[in-house]
Protein backbone atom coordinates (compact mmCIF):
# COMPACT_ATOMS: atom_id res chain seq x y z
CA UNK A 1 0.00 0.00 0.00
CA UNK A 2 1.09 3.51 -0.56
CA UNK A 3 -0.34 7.03 -0.24
CA UNK A 4 1.33 7.15 3.18
CA UNK A 5 -1.51 5.27 4.84
CA UNK A 6 0.82 3.18 6.93
CA UNK A 7 2.58 2.97 10.24
CA UNK A 8 2.03 4.35 13.68
CA UNK A 9 0.66 7.72 12.62
CA UNK A 10 -2.13 6.15 10.58
CA UNK A 11 -2.94 3.69 13.35
CA UNK A 12 -3.17 6.51 15.88
CA UNK A 13 -5.19 8.83 13.63
CA UNK A 14 -7.69 6.07 12.96
CA UNK A 15 -8.29 5.79 16.69
CA UNK A 16 -8.31 9.53 17.30
CA UNK A 17 -10.85 10.02 14.49
CA UNK A 18 -13.01 7.32 16.11
CA UNK A 19 -12.89 9.05 19.47
CA UNK A 20 -13.65 12.41 17.85
CA UNK A 21 -16.71 10.97 16.08
CA UNK A 22 -17.98 9.58 19.37
CA UNK A 23 -17.48 12.89 21.21
CA UNK A 24 -19.03 14.85 18.34
CA UNK A 25 -22.01 12.49 18.33
CA UNK A 26 -22.62 13.03 22.05
CA UNK A 27 -22.03 16.78 21.77
CA UNK A 28 -24.29 17.11 18.75
CA UNK A 29 -27.10 15.17 20.43
CA UNK A 30 -26.94 17.53 23.43
CA UNK A 31 -26.77 20.55 21.07
CA UNK A 32 -29.85 19.41 19.11
CA UNK A 33 -31.84 18.71 22.28
CA UNK A 34 -31.15 22.22 23.55
CA UNK A 35 -32.64 23.82 20.45
CA UNK A 36 -36.10 23.38 19.10
CA UNK A 37 -35.40 21.78 15.73
CA UNK A 38 -38.77 21.70 13.99
CA UNK A 39 -38.14 22.74 10.39
CA UNK A 40 -35.54 23.61 7.78
CA UNK A 41 -34.63 27.03 9.21
CA UNK A 42 -34.05 25.74 12.75
CA UNK A 43 -32.04 22.76 11.44
CA UNK A 44 -29.85 24.84 9.16
CA UNK A 45 -29.28 27.41 11.93
CA UNK A 46 -27.52 24.68 13.95
CA UNK A 47 -24.58 24.76 11.52
CA UNK A 48 -24.16 28.52 11.29
CA UNK A 49 -22.13 29.24 14.48
CA UNK A 50 -18.41 28.91 13.57
CA UNK A 51 -17.68 26.37 16.32
CA UNK A 52 -20.54 24.09 15.22
CA UNK A 53 -19.65 24.56 11.56
CA UNK A 54 -16.00 23.66 12.01
CA UNK A 55 -16.72 20.86 14.50
CA UNK A 56 -19.06 19.34 11.89
CA UNK A 57 -16.45 19.74 9.18
CA UNK A 58 -13.89 17.92 11.35
CA UNK A 59 -16.53 15.24 12.02
CA UNK A 60 -17.01 14.58 8.31
CA UNK A 61 -13.26 14.55 7.74
CA UNK A 62 -12.90 12.08 10.61
CA UNK A 63 -15.40 9.81 8.87
CA UNK A 64 -13.50 10.08 5.59
CA UNK A 65 -10.10 9.43 7.16
CA UNK A 66 -11.40 6.58 9.31
CA UNK A 67 -13.07 4.99 6.28
CA UNK A 68 -9.87 5.43 4.27
CA UNK A 69 -7.83 3.41 6.76
CA UNK A 70 -10.61 0.84 7.21
CA UNK A 71 -10.85 0.23 3.48
CA UNK A 72 -7.07 -0.11 3.35
CA UNK A 73 -7.26 -2.89 5.95
CA UNK A 74 -9.95 -4.71 3.97
CA UNK A 75 -8.06 -4.38 0.68
CA UNK A 76 -4.83 -5.67 2.23
CA UNK A 77 -6.63 -8.76 3.51
CA UNK A 78 -8.71 -9.70 0.49
CA UNK A 79 -7.08 -8.28 -2.64
CA UNK A 80 -3.86 -10.24 -2.97
CA UNK A 81 -2.89 -9.03 -6.44
CA UNK A 82 -1.07 -5.79 -5.76
CA UNK A 83 -1.73 -3.95 -9.08
CA UNK A 84 -5.49 -4.38 -8.58
CA UNK A 85 -5.15 -3.40 -4.93
CA UNK A 86 -3.32 -0.25 -5.93
CA UNK A 87 -5.98 0.69 -8.50
CA UNK A 88 -8.81 0.12 -6.01
CA UNK A 89 -6.95 2.03 -3.33
CA UNK A 90 -6.41 4.93 -5.72
CA UNK A 91 -10.11 4.99 -6.66
CA UNK A 92 -11.15 4.94 -3.00
CA UNK A 93 -8.69 7.72 -2.20
CA UNK A 94 -9.99 9.85 -5.09
CA UNK A 95 -13.60 9.22 -4.03
CA UNK A 96 -12.91 10.22 -0.44
CA UNK A 97 -11.04 13.38 -1.49
CA UNK A 98 -13.97 14.34 -3.74
CA UNK A 99 -16.39 13.76 -0.85
CA UNK A 100 -14.18 15.89 1.38
CA UNK A 101 -14.28 18.77 -1.10
CA UNK A 102 -18.05 18.36 -1.47
CA UNK A 103 -18.76 18.45 2.25
CA UNK A 104 -16.45 21.45 2.68
CA UNK A 105 -18.45 23.30 0.02
CA UNK A 106 -21.73 22.34 1.73
CA UNK A 107 -20.64 23.61 5.12
CA UNK A 108 -19.11 26.74 3.59
CA UNK A 109 -22.36 27.48 1.77
CA UNK A 110 -24.28 27.31 5.06
CA UNK A 111 -22.35 30.26 6.50
CA UNK A 112 -22.24 32.34 3.31
CA UNK A 113 -25.93 32.15 2.32
CA UNK B 1 13.27 -31.99 13.17
CA UNK B 2 10.37 -29.94 11.95
CA UNK B 3 7.47 -31.92 10.62
CA UNK B 4 4.92 -30.15 8.55
CA UNK B 5 1.56 -31.12 9.79
CA UNK B 6 -1.22 -31.12 7.29
CA UNK B 7 -3.91 -28.88 8.61
CA UNK B 8 -7.47 -29.30 7.51
CA UNK B 9 -8.38 -26.56 5.06
CA UNK B 10 -12.04 -26.24 4.26
CA UNK B 11 -14.28 -23.30 3.70
CA UNK B 12 -17.58 -24.96 4.44
CA UNK B 13 -19.28 -22.24 6.40
CA UNK B 14 -21.37 -24.80 8.28
CA UNK B 15 -18.25 -26.58 9.51
CA UNK B 16 -16.19 -23.54 10.42
CA UNK B 17 -17.03 -22.66 13.96
CA UNK B 18 -16.05 -19.04 14.41
CA UNK B 19 -15.84 -18.14 18.11
CA UNK B 20 -18.12 -15.37 19.35
CA UNK B 21 -15.20 -12.96 19.52
CA UNK B 22 -14.49 -13.77 15.87
CA UNK B 23 -18.10 -13.05 14.93
CA UNK B 24 -17.80 -9.77 16.82
CA UNK B 25 -14.65 -8.83 14.97
CA UNK B 26 -15.86 -9.90 11.53
CA UNK B 27 -19.17 -8.08 11.99
CA UNK B 28 -17.15 -4.97 12.85
CA UNK B 29 -15.52 -5.29 9.45
CA UNK B 30 -18.76 -5.95 7.58
CA UNK B 31 -20.49 -3.04 9.32
CA UNK B 32 -17.49 -0.82 8.55
CA UNK B 33 -17.72 -1.71 4.86
CA UNK B 34 -21.45 -0.89 4.88
CA UNK B 35 -20.78 2.42 6.60
CA UNK B 36 -18.10 3.25 4.04
CA UNK B 37 -20.57 2.60 1.22
CA UNK B 38 -23.12 4.86 2.91
CA UNK B 39 -20.84 7.90 3.20
CA UNK B 40 -21.84 9.42 -0.18
CA UNK B 41 -25.50 8.96 0.76
CA UNK B 42 -24.89 10.57 4.14
CA UNK B 43 -23.22 13.61 2.59
CA UNK B 44 -25.89 13.85 -0.10
CA UNK B 45 -28.60 13.78 2.58
CA UNK B 46 -26.75 16.40 4.58
CA UNK B 47 -26.46 18.65 1.53
CA UNK B 48 -30.22 18.42 0.89
CA UNK B 49 -30.98 19.09 4.56
CA UNK B 50 -29.12 22.42 4.72
CA UNK B 51 -29.60 23.77 1.17
CA UNK B 52 -33.10 25.26 1.26
CA UNK B 53 -36.60 24.54 2.51
CA UNK B 54 -37.64 22.73 -0.67
CA UNK B 55 -34.63 20.36 -0.55
CA UNK B 56 -35.30 19.76 3.12
CA UNK B 57 -38.86 18.67 2.32
CA UNK B 58 -37.53 16.57 -0.55
CA UNK B 59 -35.22 14.78 1.87
CA UNK B 60 -38.04 14.13 4.33
CA UNK B 61 -40.07 12.65 1.48
CA UNK B 62 -37.08 10.49 0.51
CA UNK B 63 -36.74 9.17 4.06
CA UNK B 64 -40.18 7.55 3.98
CA UNK B 65 -39.56 5.60 0.75
CA UNK B 66 -39.15 1.83 1.31
CA UNK B 67 -35.62 1.76 -0.15
CA UNK B 68 -34.43 4.48 2.22
CA UNK B 69 -36.11 2.72 5.12
CA UNK B 70 -34.32 -0.54 4.34
CA UNK B 71 -30.99 1.28 4.06
CA UNK B 72 -31.55 3.21 7.31
CA UNK B 73 -32.46 0.06 9.21
CA UNK B 74 -29.34 -1.75 7.97
CA UNK B 75 -27.19 1.27 8.76
CA UNK B 76 -28.64 1.41 12.27
CA UNK B 77 -27.24 -2.07 12.88
CA UNK B 78 -23.95 -1.18 11.18
CA UNK B 79 -23.47 2.01 13.19
CA UNK B 80 -24.53 0.41 16.48
CA UNK B 81 -22.34 -2.65 16.12
CA UNK B 82 -19.38 -0.75 14.70
CA UNK B 83 -19.47 1.78 17.53
CA UNK B 84 -19.73 -0.77 20.34
CA UNK B 85 -17.21 -3.23 18.90
CA UNK B 86 -14.89 -0.31 18.15
CA UNK B 87 -15.02 0.75 21.80
CA UNK B 88 -14.25 -2.85 22.79
CA UNK B 89 -11.17 -2.92 20.54
CA UNK B 90 -9.94 0.39 21.92
CA UNK B 91 -10.31 -0.96 25.47
CA UNK B 92 -8.54 -4.16 24.41
CA UNK B 93 -5.62 -2.06 23.24
CA UNK B 94 -5.51 -0.52 26.70
CA UNK B 95 -5.39 -4.06 28.14
CA UNK B 96 -8.93 -3.81 29.46
CA UNK B 97 -11.15 -6.86 29.07
CA UNK B 98 -8.52 -9.05 27.47
CA UNK B 99 -9.17 -12.22 29.44
CA UNK B 100 -11.00 -14.89 27.47
CA UNK B 101 -14.10 -14.85 29.65
CA UNK B 102 -14.55 -11.07 29.59
CA UNK B 103 -13.78 -10.88 25.86
CA UNK B 104 -16.44 -13.53 25.23
CA UNK B 105 -18.97 -11.83 27.48
CA UNK B 106 -18.40 -8.43 25.87
CA UNK B 107 -18.62 -9.97 22.39
CA UNK B 108 -21.91 -11.67 23.16
CA UNK B 109 -23.26 -8.45 24.61
CA UNK B 110 -22.20 -6.35 21.62
CA UNK B 111 -23.39 -8.84 19.00
CA UNK B 112 -26.80 -8.96 20.64
CA UNK B 113 -26.90 -5.20 21.28
CA UNK B 114 -26.31 -4.60 17.56
CA UNK B 115 -29.31 -6.77 16.73
CA UNK B 116 -31.39 -5.02 19.41
CA UNK B 117 -30.53 -1.63 17.86
CA UNK B 118 -31.47 -3.07 14.46
CA UNK B 119 -34.83 -4.31 15.73
CA UNK B 120 -35.60 -1.16 17.69
CA UNK B 121 -34.79 1.22 14.82
CA UNK B 122 -36.64 -1.10 12.45
CA UNK B 123 -39.64 -0.99 14.76
CA UNK B 124 -39.51 2.83 14.92
CA UNK B 125 -39.09 3.23 11.17
CA UNK B 126 -41.53 0.62 9.90
CA UNK B 127 -44.29 0.54 12.50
Amino acid sequence: MSWRAQGMRTWLLQRLSAIYMLLYGIGFAIYVFNYDVVDFASWQALFVPPVANIATLIFFFSILYHAWVGVRDILIDYVKWSPLRFVLWTLVTALLIALGIWVTMILYSVVTV
Amino acid sequence: MITKQKRPKFLNLLRIHLPVTGVNSFAHRVSGALLFLSVPLLIYSFSLSVRDAASFEQLLALFVTPLFKVISTLLAWAAGHHLLAGIRFLLTELDIGTSLTSAKKASWFINIAGVVVFLYVGYCIWL
